[in-house]
C-alpha cells in the first residue's frame, strides 16, 4: 500500500459519490455541481497520470464551458425540478436492474479474464516541462492533422447549427 | 505503482453509473449531463492506457473527444431550448409523440 | 404356274386394266360428271365413258383369255403390288389368269358392258319418271365401281383379294339397290329402297362372317391365304378343319349367292333400278358363291361330307324358291325367285362335283337371266309410258269409277282395261296390270320369249344343254337331288309359262299396259345380242364328244372334270317336264286370259297354300319375329336401360358426379380448403395482427424506454461474449 494507491482510492470514492450524487440530486442545479466536482476529480486523475495539458483542458472546457452551458440553460429554463410523474413504473427498477447485472458482467470480466497489462507509474518531473508539451503538440500537428482539421470544421458546423436552430422564425405576413 | 486495471475498473463504474442516470432521470438535462459524465470515463480509460503504454496517442484522442463533445454539447442544448418552447417542459416523458 | 412377269409373250401386263379400266371410268364420271350433265348431249357422254370403261374391260378379258389359251392354259400369275408382308404372312395384289377365272372374267365384263348400254336408255326415262335427272351419273359411277369390284374378285389369287371384292360388290350392291334412297317407284318419299338395300348389305354380312371365320381358320391352320398354297397344305390338314372351313365358307355362299337361309335380301333387292336386278342379281354377284366353291374345289373334294351339304342345300334352295316363284305378282319378283332357284341348280351342281356343270349353267344363266331382266325393265318401262301418256289424257283425275266392276267376278262381260281410283297406287311391276304386251311391244315380246324358252330349259336354247347337264350328274351319282331337281325343273317352266301367258296374252287389264310403246333401240340392242347367246350359248359345252369346250377349258384349273355324254332318257325326261309345264300353265293361265280384277286362278285351285306362295311362306315374318325383333328389343334394352338409364342418369350423375360434388365440395371445400388452408391463411394474418399489437407497445414514444432496450441489447451481447 503506497501513497499512489492512498491517493487513487480517496480519489476515487470522492468521483464515484459525485457521480452518485449527481444521479441522486432532485435539484438540476445541484446535479451539475456536483458533475463539476466529478469533472475536476477526473481532472486530478489526468496529472496523476502524466497528462497535465489535458487536465487543464478538462477543467477548462469541460468544467468551465460546457458546465457551465449548462447551468445556463439551466436557469434559462428554469428547470430545476420537475414534478413528480410516474409515466414508465418499471423505467427504474429495471435500468437499476440491468446496471447492476453490468456492472456483474465487468467485474466478472475484470476477475477472470483480465490479464495485467502494467502498472501506470508515478510521473515525474519531466512531463511538466515544454517539451513534453511539445513533442504533444507535435504529434497533434503533424500525426493527427487530419483529425485536427475535421474537427475544427465540426466546431464550425455546431457553431452554425446552435446558432440556425435558436434564430428566430420569420412570420408570413 | 497503481495497477491500470484500477483505473479502468473506475471507468466503468463511472460508464455504468452513467449509463444508468440516462435511464433513471427524467429530467432531458440530467440526462445530457450523465452522458457527459459517460463520455468523461471513456476519457480517463484513455488516458489511463495512454500513460501505460506511454504515448501521446491518448492524451490526443481525449483531446478530440472533448471538443467533440463540446460541439455536442452546444447543439445539444439549443435543442433542449428550441423543445422547451415549443413542449414549455423538459420532461423527456412529454416528448412522446413518436409513440406508436 | 409361274409368275406372268417373267413370260414374255402374251397380253397379261394388261391384267391389272381389268380393274383400272372401270375405274378410270369412275373417276371421269364422277369428275366430269356434273359438267356432262350440263350440256345437252351429257347423258349420252356419261353413259358412254361408262360402257367403253366396261368394254375395255372385256377387251382385256378376251386378250387374256386367248393368251391363256396360246399357253394351254397354263396358269399365269401377273403381282401388282405387295400388300401385306407380316412376318411369315405374305400376300401380294396378285392377279390370277387362268381358265376359271378368265371364264368369269368375259362373262362379268361382256354381260356388263351390254348392261352399260342398256342402262343409257334405261336410265334416261327413269330419271324422268323420278324427276331426278341429275342424279343420272351417279349410276354409273356405282356401275363402273361395281365392275371394278367383280373384276377383283374373280381376277383374285388368293382369298384375300377374293374377299375385298366380295365386300366391295356388296357395298356396290347396297349402292345400287338403294340408289333412288328416298323415293319410291313414283317419286314420292318412302324409304322402301332404303330398307331393302339395308336388308341386302346385313344379310350379305352375316354370310361374310362365315366367310371371314372360314379365312381365318385358313390362315391358321394352312398357314397361308393364297390358292396354290392352300390348297396345298390342305392336303394333309386334319379333315376337321377343312371340314369347316368349308361348311364356313357355305355360310358366305349362302349370302351371297342367296341360298337358304340367308335369301331373303334378293326378292327385296328388286327395288333397285332394272339393269341392277339384271347385272348384280342375276348375272354376276350372286354367281360369286358359285365361283367360290368352284374355286375351292380342291378344298371340297377332300371332305365329301360338306359335298352333300352344299348340293343339299342348293337343291332345296332351288324347289323352295320355284314353289314361291309361282305365287308372285310382281314380274321382277318371279324372275328373283327364279334367280334364287337357278342359283340352288348351280350350287347344287358344284355341291355334286359337277364344277363344269355348275359354271356352264352360271354362263348360260347369266345370258337369259340378264336378258329376262332386262326386258322385264323394258316391259315396266313401256307400261310406265303408257301410264304417263294415259294419265296426261285424263288430266289426272281417276277417270269415271266402272262401277260393280271389281265386285262382280264372272258375270261381267266387259274386258275394258281401268286404271286406277282416286288414292291408289299404281304398280308399274304388277303382272296383273299388263296383259297382251305382244302387240304394244312386239320386240320385247320375242326377246322375252327366247329367254323364257331358255330357262325353262328347251332345245336347242342354252338353257337345256347346261341344265341337262346338271340333271344328268345328279341322276349318275345322286338321285334325290335328280328327284328334287327335276320337279324344281318343272315348276320353273310352270312359272315362266304363268308370266308370258299374263304378261303378253290376253287383253291388256289396264290403261297403261294398253298404251305401252316399245322401248328405244338403245335400249332393246343389247337384249337382242343376249337372245342370240342365249340361243346359241349352249355351244360352249355340248355333251358330245369334241363339243366339250368349256370342260377342256376349265380341265387346266380343275385338274379332274367329268365329262358326260348326253343321255336320251335323261334328256327326254326333262323336256317332256318342261313342256308339260308350259302346257299346264297354257291351260291355267292362257286359254281363258285373266281379265281385269279377277284374282289369280291358281287361287281357286290351290286355296291356302297359294296364299302361303304368295306370301313368301311367310320366311320374312318369321325372321323378323324370331331375330329382328328380339335384336331390336334387346338393343334397345342395352341402349335405353342399360345405357341411358343406368350409365347416364344413375351412375354418372350419382356415383360419379355425386361422388366429385362430394368430393370436392364436402371433403376438399370444407376440410381441406376452407378448414385447412383458410385457416392457416386467415390464422397467419389474425397472429399477424394480434403480435403486431403486442408488439406496438414498444414503441411508447419514451426515449427512455428505447435507452433501456440498447442498454439491454449491450448487457445481453456482453454476457453472450463473457460466456462464449
Amino acid at each position: 500500500m503506497n501513497l499512489d494507491l492512498v491517493f487513487f482510492l480517496i480519489l476515487s470514492v470522492i468521483a464515484v459519490a459525485t457521480a452518485v450524487g449527481m444521479l441522486l440530486s432532485r435539484n438540476a442545479i445541484y446535479a451539475a455541481l456536483f458533475l463539476v466536482l466529478n469533472f475536476v476529480t477526473v481532472a486530478v486523475f489526468y496529472l496523476l497520470l502524466g497528462a497535465p495539458f489535458i487536465a487543464l483542458v478538462q477543467i477548462t472546457v469541460y468544467a468551465g464551458a460546457i458546465m457551465v452551458l449548462f447551468l445556463f440553460v439551466i436557469m434559462l429554463l428554469g428547470a430545476e425540478s420537475l414534478p413528480e410523474e410516474q409515466a414508465l413504473p418499471w423505467q427504474r427498477p429495471l435500468a437499476a436492474l440491468l446496471g447492476i447485472i453490468l456492472a456483474v458482467e465487468a467485474t466478472f470480466i475484470f476477475l477472470t479474464r483480465a490479464r495485467p497489462i502494467g502498472d501506470v507509474t508515478q510521473p515525474d518531473a519531466s512531463v511538466n516541462t515544454m517539451t513534453n508539451l511539445r513533442a504533444l503538440s507535435e504529434a497533434l500537428f503533424t500525426q493527427y492533422l487530419l483529425p485536427f482539421e475535421v474537427t475544427s470544421i465540426l466546431l464550425l458546423v455546431a457553431m452554425i447549427g446552435a446558432i440556425v436552430l435558436v434564430r428566430k422564425e420569420k412570420r408570413v405576413p | 505503482m497503481v495497477p491500470v486495471n484500477y483505473y479502468i475498473i473506475l471507468s466503468a463504474i463511472l460508464f455504468i453509473l452513467g449509463v444508468v442516470g440516462v435511464l433513471i432521470r427524467r429530467n432531458s438535462l440530467i440526462i445530457f449531463m450523465s452522458i457527459e459524465l459517460m463520455l468523461n470515463a471513456a476519457n480517463l480509460a484513455f488516458v489511463a492506457f495512454g500513460s501505460v503504454i506511454r504515448s501521446f496517442s491518448g492524451q490526443i484522442f481525449v483531446f478530440f473527444i472533448i471538443a467533440v463533445a463540446a460541439a455536442e454539447v452546444a447543439v445539444g442544448l439549443a435543442l433542449i431550448v428550441e423543445i422547451f418552447k415549443s413542449k414549455r417542459s423538459i420532461d423527456v416523458d412529454q416528448m412522446s409523440s413518436l409513440k406508436g | 404356274m409361274h409368275l406372268a412377269q417373267e413370260v414374255t409373250t402374251g397380253f397379261y401386263s394388261l391384267a391389272p386394266w381389268l380393274v383400272f379400266a372401270p375405274l378410270i371410268g369412275f373417276l371421269i364420271n364422277m369428275v366430269l360428271g356434273g359438267w356432262f350433265m350440263k350440256q345437252p348431249w351429257g347423258e349420252n357422254a356419261v353413259g358412254t365413258v361408262a360402257s367403253l370403261a366396261s368394254g375395255a374391260a372385256f377387251v382385256v378379258s378376251v386378250l387374256l383369255t386367248l393368251s391363256l389359251s396360246a399357253d394351254h392354259g397354263e396358269v399365269m400369275r401377273w403381282r401388282l403390288a405387295e400388300w401385306i408382308h407380316i412376318g411369315e404372312l405374305e400376300l401380294d395384289w396378285t392377279f390370277r389368269i387362268d381358265s376359271l377365272s378368265t371364264t368369269m372374267m368375259l362373262v362379268v365384263s361382256g354381260v356388263g358392258t351390254l348392261i352399260h348400254i342398256y342402262a343409257i336408255g334405261y336410265m334416261h326415262e327413269d330419271v324422268r319418271f323420278k324427276n331426278d335427272v341429275g342424279r343420272f351419273p351417279r349410276f354409273f359411277l356405282y356401275l363402273n365401281l361395281f365392275i371394278a369390284m367383280m373384276m377383283i374378285l374373280v381376277s383374285g389369287d388368293s382369298y384375300l383379294m377374293l374377299f375385298v371384292g366380295w365386300e366391295g360388290v356388296g357395298l356396290c350392291s347396297f349402292l345400287l339397290i338403294g340408289f333412288w334412297y328416298e323415293l319410291d317407284t313414283l317419286g314420292r318419299p318412302s324409304w322402301a329402297n332404303s330398307n331393302a338395300a339395308k336388308k341386302a348389305f346385313i344379310v350379305n354380312r352375316i354370310g361374310d362372317v362365315g366367310f371371314l371365320i372360314a379365312g381365318f381358320i385358313m390362315f391358321w391352320a394352312l398357314g397361308s391365304l393364297q390358292f396354290d398354297e392352300v390348297f396345298e397344305a390342305a392336303e394333309g390338314a386334319a379333315p376337321g378343319v377343312i371340314l369347316a372351313i368349308t361348311l364356313l365358307m357355305l355360310v358366305g355362299v349362302a349370302g351371297k349367292s342367296a341360298q337358304i337361309p340367308l335369301y331373303v335380301w334378293l326378292p327385296d333387292a328388286m327395288a333397285g333400278p332394272t339393269p341392277v336386278s339384271a347385272l348384280i342379281h342375276a348375272a354376276t354377284m350372286v354367281t360369286a358363291g358359285v365361283y367360290l366353291i368352284t374355286r375351292s374345289a380342291e378344298l371340297y373334294t377332300l371332305v365329301p361330307q360338306a359335298q352333300s351339304i352344299v348340293a343339299l342345300t342348293g337343291a332345296i334352295t332351288a324347289l323352295f324358291a320355284a314353289t314361291i316363284a309361282m305365287g308372285q305378282y310382281d314380274i321382277k319378283k318371279v324372275l328373283a325367285y327364279s334367280t334364287i332357284s337357278q342359283l340352288g341348280f348351280m350350287v347344287a351342281a358344284v355341291g355334286m362335283g359337277a364344277f363344269v356343270a355348275g359354271m356352264f349353267h352360271l354362263v348360260t344363266h347369266a345370258f337369259f337371266k340378264a336378258l329376262l331382266f332386262l326386258s322385264a325393265g323394258s316391259v315396266i318401262l313401256g307400261v310406265e309410258r303408257g301410264h304417263h301418256h294415259t294419265e296426261h289424257a285424263h288430266g289426272h283425275h281417276g277417270g269415271k269409277l266402272k262401277k260393280g266392276k271389281k265386285k262382280e267376278g264372272k258375270k261381267e262381260q266387259r274386258h275394258e282395261p281401268v286404271h286406277e281410283e282416286e288414292g291408289e297406287v299404281f304398280d308399274a311391276n304388277d303382272m296383273r296390270n299388263m296383259g297382251g304386251m305382244r302387240r304394244t311391244m312386239p320386240t320385247t315380246y320375242w326377246v322375252y320369249m327366247i329367254g323364257t324358252l331358255a330357262l325353262a330349259g328347251i332345245i336347242p336354247f342354252a338353257g337345256f344343254w347346261s341344265k341337262d347337264e346338271i340333271l344328268l350328274d345328279a341322276s349318275l351319282h345322286y338321285p334325290v337331288i335328280y328327284w328334287i331337281l327335276s320337279v324344281a325343273a318343272f315348276l320353273t317352266a310352270f312359272y315362266m309359262g304363268r308370266q308370258i301367258w299374263m304378261v303378253f296374252f290376253g287383253e291388256p287389264r289396264h290403261e297403261a299396259a294398253a298404251h305401252a310403246q316399245e322401248s328405244p333401240r338403245v335400249m332393246t340392242v343389247p337384249l337382242m345380242v343376249l337372245a342370240v347367246l342365249s340361243v346359241l350359248g349352249g355351244a360352249l359345252n355340248l355333251p358330245f364328244e369334241g363339243f366339250h369346250n368349256l370342260g377342256h377349258w376349265l380341265e387346266h384349273t380343275l385338274h379332274e372334270v367329268e365329262t358326260l355324254t348326253f343321255n336320251l332318257p335323261i334328256a327326254g325326261i326333262a323336256t317332256i317336264l318342261a313342256v308339260a309345264a308350259i302346257y299346264l300353265s297354257w291351260l291355267i293361265y292362257g286359254r281363258n286370259p285373266l281379265r281385269a280384277g279377277e284374282i289369280d286362278p291358281l287361287k281357286k285351285r290351290l286355296g291356302a297354300a297359294f296364299t302361303a306362295l304368295e306370301n313368301k311362306w311367310y320366311m320374312d315374318e318369321l325372321y323378323h319375329a324370331i331375330i329382328v325383333t328380339p335384336y331390336v328389343k334387346i338393343s334397345q334394352f342395352l341402349a335405353d336401360v342399360i345405357d341411358w338409364r343406368f350409365w347416364h342418369d344413375w351412375f354418372h350423375e350419382n356415383v360419379i358426379a355425386g361422388t366429385y360434388n362430394w368430393l370436392s365440395g364436402i371433403a376438399l371445400n370444407r376440410y381441406a380448403d376452407q378448414r385447412g388452408i383458410d385457416a392457416f391463411a386467415n390464422g397467419l394474418a389474425t397472429f399477424t395482427q394480434w403480435s403486431s399489437v403486442i408488439l406496438r407497445k414498444v414503441q411508447n414514444g419514451f426515449v427512455r424506454s428505447y435507452a433501456l432496450s440498447v442498454l439491454l441489447g449491450v448487457v445481453l451481447i456482453v454476457g453472450y461474449l463473457i460466456l462464449r
